[in-house]
């Protein structure tokens, strides 16, 4: 017997679907509804402008402290700091070398690379296929180890999902690379690990 | 004797007399005062009133200034909002000094000193400044744009009794031109030269003359490309500084070079100011040891090549340390080092060094605490810090009475207290409360209309307050402008105050030099109220989504909230300069 599915008329409010933090309906501001008007998830009517404000963790329990604080969001002109001082920081910042370990699985050895020396990841990418095609001159080892014979074959198998770069960030995390602005990764890499494909799995 | 009577009295002297007696005066606010008391007073004092202070370049123009004081001799001008400093005002705003220079080179002034803060400075400006004023003896630009090094060629070349070129985070286009070659051989007077900001190569060997031949120089401060050789050279002509900063401080600290450079450092007996290491290698830095003890200011805030050890050891040498700007590398450690040393600290400045969000440790309350713990003389602080809590907030007010700057900034605007989660109100408000002399203040944090209610209540000598993200209501605004009597500058971003606050009390204004709004909840019908009611102030409005997009029926709509609005009280009206985006009402 199939079950008659009586039809009531709900408040239409209630039912409605919002994308506001708990609480959102009340007039007073709090915390939440200060951050719900600054990404404009709450569904105001009255015509507003944005607040420049990208990129907020925004948690349900926004009470609760977590361990790690929230990641900085990209306010403009915050914190108010002069861009003749932002300039020096980020002018020292570029200067200082960035030495980290690349390791590759299956290659014998592992090298070093100054992140400071490029400016995309497309540039470390090809300084990877130049450094690690030497390991090409060689026999093809297990099942598992593909052959290649030549720096283009590597790029495709570099770009292919067969190899996947990560790094280890200043936390102690396994990342993948490519997910964050460059200028953060390398202030926040601390080794890099060309790993197979298929150990890479639950990073993708 | 009552002052009408002291009046009638001083009214028999001869003007002469009564300029002397003024002459004393050097504060303008004080001469200001004086010049209402009466009309001879007033004629008195603007005929010898040489120097002129305008906070707000558009609240008067140069005619006026002119025709008022025509012994000027020196002028200050300030322009652009202070939230220009933070990429709020675009491009184009205003704040050109060229109809100033141009003014008082037509009428004649014996301009000696001009100090510009947030003004836009072209080369032609410069040029004419140059050739217009026998007698200019010192240029001090700070935090301005629009000039390149030709300008400063001018500059160079003409003023030949030049005293003070002093350049202070400029945004200058480096021509890489041949500037500072352009002081001739005749100019022998410089006191004081500041190129830190500059960012391209000077001719060494100009500048090691340069610094020979004038021997009255206190003050010099180097750009990064000059280097660790030649900043030697220069000690070595010049032990009389009293004001050094370092071009770039990297070495082999085993050289002869380096060597040389120590017992220069060690033959300079007068200088107390320090600054620069805008590229620095830390094994170089005991070079600076035997000054450290002597120094009364020390500015490292540029070099986030310094790590936190290497701080602490020098700082651990600089006891007599009135002023001291540091990068938040530093670390609360740190700052307990420096609680323990510096008994002398007057003003702290801890900048961020992490921009990109890496996640570097910053300092936190514990830092704060330590220093107000530890240094008795402290009056002015600015503060990064990744959290605070209300509890140290209260311990820092307690520890410090006498604060007349508290400037608190978190790296996260919002961030509620580090322990309890509250908002950061009662810590705010413990520091109004207790600093009875603070002038200027800025908040930060997760703060609810209840700070405000405090700042109302308690800040009586407060002219200045920044405010962002802060606020439920209406309310907090409201306490603010009824409550601070002396309430000269307030800037407001991203907080949800609204026409209620704006429209409540207009005449607060005129007793104003400004107030900012960006990202408020103030709508245009809010701002042309106020503007209709109010001549003697300019609303402006700045909008920057140009013409075509979306203008003329939805920006008109008088309940549009309004981006950003700068009102100041003015003299003159509306100004005639007003860019495209800027709409004055």
């Amino acid at each position: 017997m199939v079950d008659t599915v009586t039809i009531t008329t709900l408040d239409v409010e209630e039912t409605e679907l919002r994308l506001g933090l708990p609480g959102a309906g009340d007039k007073k501001r709090g915390f939440e509804e200060t951050v719900d008007l600054k990404l404009n998830l709450s569904s105001k009517d009255a015509p507003s402008d944005q607040a420049h404000f990208q990129g907020e963790n925004v948690t349900d329990d926004a009470n609760t402290s977590s361990a790690k604080p929230p990641a900085k969001a990209q306010v403009v002109g915050w914190p108010p700091v002069r861009s003749f001082r932002k300039n020096v920081i980020a002018r020292s910042a570029a200067e200082e070398s960035a030495f980290v370990k690349v390791s590759m699985d299956g290659a014998p050895y592992l090298r070093k690379v100054d992140l400071k020396m490029y400016k995309t990841y497309q540039e470390l990418s090809d300084a990877f296929g130049k450094m690690f095609s030497s390991f090409t001159i060689g026999k093809c080892d297990t099942q598992g180890m593909l052959d290649f014979m030549n720096e283009s074959k590597l790029m495709d198998l570099l770009n292919s999902s067969d190899y996947v770069p990560t790094y280890e960030d200043k936390d102690g995390d396994w990342m993948l690379v490519g997910d964050v602005p460059w200028e953060m990764f390398v202030g926040s890499c601390k080794r890099l690990r060309i790993m197979k494909g298929t150990e890479a799995k639950g990073l993708g | 004797m009552c002052l009408f009577q002291f009046q009638s009295v001083m009214n028999y002297f001869p003007e002469e007399v009564l300029e002397h007696v003024f002459d004393f005066l050097t504060s303008h606010r004080d001469r200001n005062t004086v010049s209402l008391v009466c009309k001879s007073w007033y004629s008195v004092e603007r005929f010898s009133r040489e120097k002129v202070f305008i906070g707000n370049c558009y609240a008067v123009n140069p005619e006026r200034l002119i025709a008022r004081f025509p012994r000027l001799r020196s002028l200050t001008l300030k322009g652009k909002p202070h939230f220009a400093d933070f990429n709020l005002v675009p491009d184009g705003w205003g704040g050109h000094v060229y109809p100033w220079i141009e003014a008082m080179a037509k009428s004649g002034i014996n301009l000696e000193e001009l100090k510009l803060k947030r003004m836009v400075v072209s080369d032609e400006s410069l040029e004419l400044l140059a050739k217009s004023f026998p007698n200019f003896k010192s240029l001090v630009l700070v935090s301005c744009e629009g000039f390149t090094t030709v300008g400063l060629a001018a500059i160079a070349s003409n003023c030949r009794f030049l005293r003070e070129l002093d350049l202070q985070e400029n945004e200058v286009d480096d021509l890489k031109g041949k500037w500072l070659s352009c002081f001739p051989e005749s100019c022998t007077s410089l006191v004081s030269l500041n190129f830190a900001c500059l960012k391209g190569e000077v001719n060494v060997v100009a500048l090691e003359r340069l610094v020979a031949r004038c021997p009255n120089l206190r003050s010099l401060r180097l750009n990064h490309t000059v280097p660790l050789e030649v900043l030697q050279k220069i000690l070595v002509r010049a032990p009389q500084l009293s004001d050094l900063g370092t071009g770039s401080f990297t070495h082999d600290p085993d050289s002869e070079t380096f060597i040389k450079l120590k017992n220069a450092m060690k033959n300079c007996h007068s200088i107390r100011s320090l600054s620069g290491f805008l590229d620095v290698n830390g094994r170089c830095l005991p070079a600076i040891y035997p000054i450290c003890i002597s120094l009364t200011s020390l500015n490292l805030s540029y070099a986030p090549g310094i790590f936190s050890n290497e701080l602490i050891k020098l700082i651990c040498h600089c006891k007599k340390i009135e002023r001291l700007w540091i990068l938040d590398t530093i670390g609360d450690k740190g700052l307990g080092v420096v609680a323990n040393t510096c008994k002398e600290l007057q003003e702290l400045r801890v900048f961020p060094s992490d921009l990109y969000g890496v996640g570097n440790t910053a300092v936190t309350e514990e830092g704060l605490v330590a220093i107000s713990a530890g240094c008795p003389k402290l009056n002015s602080i600015l503060y990064f810090c990744q959290q605070m809590t209300n509890a140290a907030l209260i311990t820092v007010a307690k520890n410090c009475p006498n604060f007349i700057r508290f400037r608190l900034c978190t790296l996260d605007p919002i961030v509620p207290d580090a322990v309890t989660n509250q908002p950061l109100d009662e810590g705010f408000g413990a520091i109004v409360q207790s600093c009875k002399r603070l002038t200027r203040l800025s908040v930060s944090g997760l703060l609810t209309d209840q700070v405000f209610l405090y700042i109302g209540m308690y800040a009586e000598q407060l002219e200045m307050l920044s405010i962002a993200f802060a606020g439920d209501s209406d309310k907090g605004m409201l306490y603010v402008l009824n409550g601070c009597k002396k309430l000269k500058k307030l800037e407001i971003r991203d907080s949800p105050f609204g026409n209620m606050a704006l429209l409540s009390d207009m005449g607060k204004y005129e007793t104003m030099r400004s107030l900012w709004m960006s990202s408020c909840e103030v709508t245009l019908g809010g701002c042309k109220t106020l503007a209709e009611k109010m001549p003697w102030l300019n609303v402006e409005i700045i909008n920057e989504h140009e013409a075509g997009e979306g203008e003329g029926e939805a920006s008109c709509d008088d309940r549009h909230r309004v981006e950003k609005m700068y009102l100041y009280r003015t003299l003159v009206g509306p100004r005639k300069d007003a860019p495209d985006f800027v709409w004055t009402l």
